[in-house]
């Protein structure tokens, strides 16, 4: 079926069959966060552990479609381990990706400077490195609907992570 | 476009009724496209559409305002679809048909302005767990802010009312609103007994009838309704316009819902007096030409015959049911009532595990329209333990065919996404 395979990419596929890094972790002391889409009701819960600047462990829940439930577990993959600025600033490259707009109007669009002699080479921009397997969404954006189910996980990741940074009680289970 | 064989056995000629929708004819991904979402919105037939141009042509003007011709010829055209309403629902009055935005504006209105005149603090509004959002929400929101209490009718495993509880439920309360025919599991609700029940204890009924109103013959007094609502974009009509039906009594005694032109009798700086009905309730410009194509609707759905149409829709759920069934077996699951007699053309299923938003991806690459998602009924999700269906729904311009497309497409879905 073309068209399919641009949205639904083998990586993609296959986090959605075999999720990574999924599960809950004891609250406290983790943070729990949850997040919608209102559009379609799906929703993921967010268990994170946040110490010394750095994501130490993170687990996810929820129930969704293949995009949102993929997402979720690459991001998870992803940021687990990484200090809050990796992590914000991958963020930052992920959505500027998912957004049509964002990664031309948005100054502040995460680490995408002037194309080097490597990228050149290889034809990958830093963007793409910084993002590895995240990349596989990108054809999300030939679906425009479905771009909130790519970005879900990652929005309620950024918001688990202010409530951490501005010492808001984790929520009840 | 209309075919009976004999008066007793109503059928479609459902390949002429196709001929009549000019987006039936286009491709979507090289293929025909199949419309199977009409529970969230119809189709509009040319009649209809061609109903609406001609009058914009021709007489288009502001309503009850001018005394020019074409002025005449618009209110003229106006009022005759609101009297056209009232016969299609049994209405008493054509005073008793207000015009409105859409079925969740005429809830509003109720729940402001008769709600709001007549619901205090111990009082009970009783609802069900199968409404649309549009059912639910406007009497949070004004319980909130009056403080009556607000209680569901729970549901039977098989997707229906769980009437041994009504009884209690009912006890104290001043309305039951509830909707004739469930958007996600096709129950067909008793509308009658619930009216009765309601009306045993002092209740009223509104019922919400944006799913039966289309497929089935209505009739406000047969159901023993005290309000009514519905859109006329779900039977054939256009958007923007629907219809807030209620006794004249009832009406007479509410306060006005929004403030504005039309809906006065006179305004001074201290003070205004209140149109008569129906126009007490339509402040500001109406939906005008969207009136007459409601009225186009109307004629459209009457010469079929509204027992032909549900005739037709019983056989397509049967056909549905069976070709599901047979083809992807129990991997394949359907909510609500096994018996076609009891829904209306909807089929809300699960398919293996794949997620409603996947299958309806799927789907749309052999031009199946299928909704995915919670079809704003999120208590109803809850309480089936899910977070979203795939719903199919079927009305006079679907024909076996299009059950087959679907078939064809879950099978490839279930493929894509293996198990």
């Amino acid at each position: 079926m073309p068209g399919l395979e641009d949205l639904y990419k083998e990586i993609i596929l296959d986090h959605y069959r075999s999720p990574r890094n999924r599960g809950e972790l004891a609250v406290p002391p983790a943070h729990r966060v949850e997040g919608f889409n209102p559009l379609c009701g799906d929703e993921v819960v967010v268990y994170l552990e946040v110490a010394d600047g750095r994501i130490e462990d993170l687990r996810i829940s929820g129930q969704g479609c293949s995009i949102s439930q993929s997402s979720a577990s690459m991001m998870a993959a992803a940021v687990k381990g990484r200090t809050l600025d990796e992590v914000r600033s991958l963020s930052r490259t992920f959505k500027a990706m998912m957004s049509i707009h964002e990664a031309s109007l948005d100054g502040d669009a995460g680490t995408a400077p002037e194309a080097s002699a490597a990228e050149v080479a290889d034809g990958l921009t830093a963007a793409d490195r910084e993002l590895g397997d995240l990349v596989a969404l990108r054809g999300v954006l030939k679906f425009p609907v479905r771009i909130k189910c790519a970005t879900l996980s990652w929005n309620t990741l950024l918001q688990g992570l202010d409530e951490v940074a501005a010492g808001v009680p984790p929520a009840e289970a | 476009m209309i075919l009976t064989d004999e008066p007793t056995v109503p059928t479609l000629d459902v390949a002429a009724i196709k001929s009549d929708f000019a987006i039936l004819e286009r491709q979507v991904h090289g293929k025909r496209l199949v419309y199977l979402d009409s529970a969230a919105s119809a189709q509009k037939p040319r009649a209809v559409l061609e109903a609406m141009d001609t009058f914009a042509q021709t007489s288009y003007a502001n309503v009850h305002r001018g005394v020019y011709t074409i002025a005449e010829e618009a209110t003229t055209a106006y009022e005759a679809a609101r009297t056209r309403v009232a016969g299609f629902i049994g209405a008493a009055s054509p005073a008793e048909v207000v015009f409105t935005k859409n079925a969740t504006e005429g809830i509003n209105l109720v729940a402001n302005a008769w709600g709001r005149a007549n619901l205090c603090p111990g009082d009970v509004v009783v609802s069900t767990e199968m409404e649309h959002h549009a059912n639910i929400v406007p009497w949070q929101m004004l319980a909130a802010e009056r403080g009556f209490e607000l209680r569901f009718v729970p549901l039977t495993d098989d997707g229906r009312l769980d009437l041994a509880e009504l009884p209690r439920l009912l006890d104290g309360a001043k309305l039951l609103t509830v909707t004739a025919a469930s958007n996600v599991l096709g129950t067909l609700n008793p509308v009658r007994e619930l009216a009765d029940a309601a009306h045993a204890v002092g209740a009223l009924l509104l019922v919400d009838a944006c799913q039966h109103v289309p497929h089935l013959a209505t009739d406000v007094a047969a159901m023993g309704a005290d309000f009514l609502v519905f859109s006329a974009h779900k039977m054939l009509g256009p958007t923007g316009i629907g219809v807030l039906w209620g006794r004249t009594e009832l009406l007479d005694a509410m306060p006005p819902f929004l403030g504005g032109g039309e809906m006065i009798r006179d305004v001074r700086l201290d003070g205004f007096t209140c149109n008569d009905l129906p126009w007490k309730f339509e402040a500001g410009t109406m939906p005008i030409i969207e009136a007459v194509g409601l009225h186009a609707a109307i004629d459209y759905l009457d010469a079929l015959g509204l027992d032909a149409v549900r005739a037709h829709e019983v056989q397509l759920s049967d056909y549905a049911r069976s070709a599901l069934q047979g083809r992807l077996g129990d991997s394949l699951r359907i909510y609500g009532p096994t018996d076609s007699a009891l829904r209306g053309g909807v089929a809300s299923f699960a398919y293996r595990d794949v997620h409603p938003h996947d299958i309806s991806q799927v789907l749309d690459e052999y031009a199946v329209c299928v909704r995915a998602g919670h079809h704003c009924a999120k208590p109803l999700m809850r309480r089936l333990g899910i977070g979203a269906t795939a719903r199919a729904s079927w009305y006079v311009y679907n024909d076996e065919a299009d059950i087959d497309a679907l078939v064809d497409g879950l099978a490839a879905a279930g493929e894509f996404f293996g198990a």
